[in-house]
């Protein structure tokens, strides 16, 4: 066996100071360490992997939604952003995407001045129903409306790292963020900075910050993990897993929506394919031509039920519908924003379809299939060199050959009720107009936020908490960080790596998906729920002291199933606090509180405060009118 | 201080495969790789090691980021590689 091919330096701790910190480096907060370090701060950015490909869009993205400033747009972005809202019955967050419908195709002419591809400079796409001749932009879904761009999603975090570098920006790459560093001030909490980890060399760095941006990702492999194929274990990177919802928690932070899961829909380790690689028509293959067993072409049809007869039809609205919404996170729309799509699954069994079902794109216009396989098909992340090179090198050729679907849905997978996963405009931190969290000076973007969507919507709230973590950090002065606190966590974090021998990570990170699937399954009840606390307590007395790593590497994933566990622990308690089923949160109780319903029909926010889960209601529009609010908070930007 | 270890976790599968002809040891695919399951080779100018290979993404950064085209390539676990057949004409 060989030796750790990296320095041990876990004697060198490194104390640094800066103005703004920025905890995550995917498109979100990369636009975040840019936005703060233009308006003259001083910045460091923490990256658990390396910043050129890393975060769930770090290989690309195919889809820019929401980009209603778009000078071919014929939405606006309260259109958008209410339509967005209302669609989630107001479980929705107004901030996040009215800052997407606002500013995200701003942050779109950004990237393309630093050297990524937006538009179709060299004509590819010339005479295209989907691309506007003048601008050369390219279109996807709604092409009378024109607001989801289709872009080279994966030229942008390159493009981003280039320029970090150029505003000076201190990267700290390989470098896990722990832990929150916070004091109490004035009877208020206060963000004074993060410790963090070199998973490589395992150096400590104690960043002391006036003010901090959280932005990782949300969590998984909460119910969902594969100990052979843990990478597959989920849809986003498997070190996307709520290190960040779970420091906050810690911390003392709000969340909400934590109860809400849905039943999964993307895991490559047995029970889906390859995000992508299948025949299907939804998202980044939107609208593909549908055959089934026999070569029967599978109608699509509009709001109304009336079939379309031709390919150009399923890019358009209704007749007397001004828009329609399609992507990330709009699975079954109301009837107002419902657009084209193939009969339901149902329906073609009675009609007598036969499985498998294949997408065709032999059967499509020359640009529309050019469109899906190559552009979007190559564009969005994980798909380059997994989907598209992949099956090129098997001999895939779509103007020969038509490509299986598995399963009834575009998910390609059947996956039980209890095998859940945060999807779909999940929980998360709930903040205020600045996207500030409850903890001052600590403020957050992209998937951290609660009901997030796309990337799109990531790089504009990056953006925009950058820009406000840089706006309040030039009136604070730097606050205090605890030393006996560091010293707690230091030893904490260290254990396993003091050991010689002892529990593997993936086996209590086992232990906990069985856990929830057994006790927060698709239908929750206190007994249950009490019962999947109490063992989550169990596996934190009595198999995290046996926890070992035989090198950082190895610590890292063992910090990653600490925090999993915090996870589980905060929707384990969202469950408890929430009384009543309800729909729209696809949370559903055999022992619903029926006379709660209305009460509860708000969001629940839940925190910690010396060592007790406390619960606060909130009303669904506390973010009032989207654009007289938004206007109040940037007069800037409004001028 | 203990000594740690590069012990290699082993999977089921094998997401990296470098062809050793072709590579010229450059570590780019090791600094590219997000989940960092790749380490530089104790030879200079070999391949690197797969250490984690069940902690891929199969995002195909390494292969986005390698210098030399076919010295590493990208395999998904054989469930997961999706059918395809010739299209086919329309029943009438």
């Amino acid at each position: 066996m060989r030796t750790w091919p990296y320095p041990n330096e876990m004697e060198n701790r490194e104390d640094l100071e800066c103005d703004v910190l920025v905890l995550g480096a995917g498109v979100s907060g990369c636009f975040a360490a840019i936005a703060a370090a233009q308006n003259g701060q001083k910045v460091i950015l923490v990256e658990k992997g390396s910043v050129i490909h890393s975060g769930a869009a770090g290989t690309g993205f195919d889809h820019w939604e929401s980009a209603c400033t778009n000078p071919c747009s014929n939405v606006t972005p309260e259109e958008i952003a209410e339509a967005y809202v209302d669609e989630q019955d107001h479980y929705s967050n107004g901030i996040a995407h009215y800052i997407e419908c606002r500013e995200g195709y701003d942050r779109l002419v950004d990237l393309e001045a630093w050297g990524g591809k937006i538009r179709d400079t060299e004509g590819e796409f010339a005479g295209a129903d989907f691309r506007d001749e003048t601008t050369g932009l390219l279109f996807a879904y709604d092409y009378a409306n024109k607001f989801t761009l289709r872009v080279w999603g994966s030229t942008f975090k390159p493009v981003l790292l280039k320029r970090l570098r150029q505003l000076g920006v201190r990267i700290l790459e390989r470098t896990e963020a722990c832990s929150l560093l916070t004091e109490h001030r004035d009877g208020k909490m206060r963000g004074t900075g993060a410790l963090c980890m070199n998973v490589r060399t395992a150096k400590i760095s104690v960043i002391k910050a006036r003010t901090t941006v959280l932005a990782m990702s949300r969590p998984a492999r909460i119910w969902l993990f594969d100990p052979d194929m843990m990478g597959l274990s989920e849809f986003r990177p498997p070190q996307c897993i709520g290190t960040g919802h779970a420091m906050g928690w810690r911390a003392g932070m709000e969340f909400t929506m934590m109860e809400k899961s849905v039943k999964a829909e993307f895991s490559a380790a047995g029970r889906s394919f390859p995000p992508y690689s299948t025949g299907n028509n939804h998202n980044t293959w939107y609208a593909a031509t549908m055959v089934d067993a026999r070569g029967q072409e599978i109608p699509y049809v509009d709001r109304d039920g009336k079939e379309l007869t031709s390919v150009r039809e399923r890019y358009y609205p209704a007749k007397g519908q001004k828009f329609f919404l399609k992507g990330g996170v709009i699975d079954d729309p109301k009837y107002a924003y419902r657009g084209p799509e193939t009969l339901p699954f149902d329906e073609l069994m009675r009609r007598g379809y036969k499985l498998p079902f294949y997408a065709d794109l032999s059967r499509m216009p020359e640009m529309e299939r050019k469109a899906i396989w190559g552009l979007m098909v190559g564009e969005e992340g994980k798909t380059k060199i997994p989907v598209y090179r992949s099956l090129s090198e098997r001999g895939f050729d779509p103007e020969r050959h038509m490509l299986q679907s598995y399963g009834n849905g575009w998910q390609s997978a059947s996956f039980l009720d209890q095998e859940r996963q945060l999807f779909g405009a999940p929980g998360g931190v709930i903040t205020d107009w600045d996207l500030k969290t409850s903890i001052d000076g600590v403020y957050a973007c992209g998937d951290m936020l609660y009901a997030m969507d796309c990337a799109g919507a990531a790089c504009a709230t990056g953006h925009y908490a950058g820009r406000k973590a840089a706006e309040a950090s030039k009136t604070m002065s730097h606050g205090t960080v605890s030393e006996a606190y560091i010293q707690n966590e230091i030893d904490r974090l260290y254990a396993p790596l003091r050991k010689e021998d002892g529990m593997d990570w993936r086996e209590l990170n086992k232990a906990i998906a069985k856990a929830m699937q057994n006790y927060c399954g698709g239908v929750k009840n206190d007994a249950l729920l009490e019962q999947g606390i109490a063992l989550l307590q169990q596996y934190r007395t009595e198999a995290v002291p046996q926890l070992y790593a035989a090198n950082p590497h190895e610590l890292s994933r063992v910090h990653e199933v600490l925090d999993i566990l915090d996870v589980s622990e905060m929707i384990l308690e969202a469950c408890r606090m929430r009384r009543a089923s309800c729909a729209p949160l696809n949370f559903v109780r055999s022992d619903s509180d029926a006379s709660k319903t209305d009460a509860e029909h708000c969001y629940i926010t839940i925190h910690q405060e010396n060592g007790q889960v406390m619960r606060k209601e909130v009303p669904l529009d506390f973010f009032g009118n989207l654009k007289e609010e938004y206007e109040k908070h940037n007069p800037e930007v409004h001028a | 201080m203990s000594i740690w270890t590069a012990r290699e976790i082993p999977s089921s599968n094998r997401p990296i495969r470098f062809d050793a002809s072709l590579c010229i040891g450059c570590n780019r695919c090791v600094e590219a790789c997000h989940m960092d399951v790749l380490i530089p080779a104790e030879e200079k100018g070999s391949h690197p090691e797969v250490l984690y290979p069940g902690e891929c993404w199969y995002c195909g950064a390494c292969v986005m980021e390698c210098p030399k085209e076919g010295a590493i390539r990208l395999v998904h676990p054989l469930m997961n590689q999706t059918r395809f057949v010739e299209t086919m004409q329309e029943e009438s």
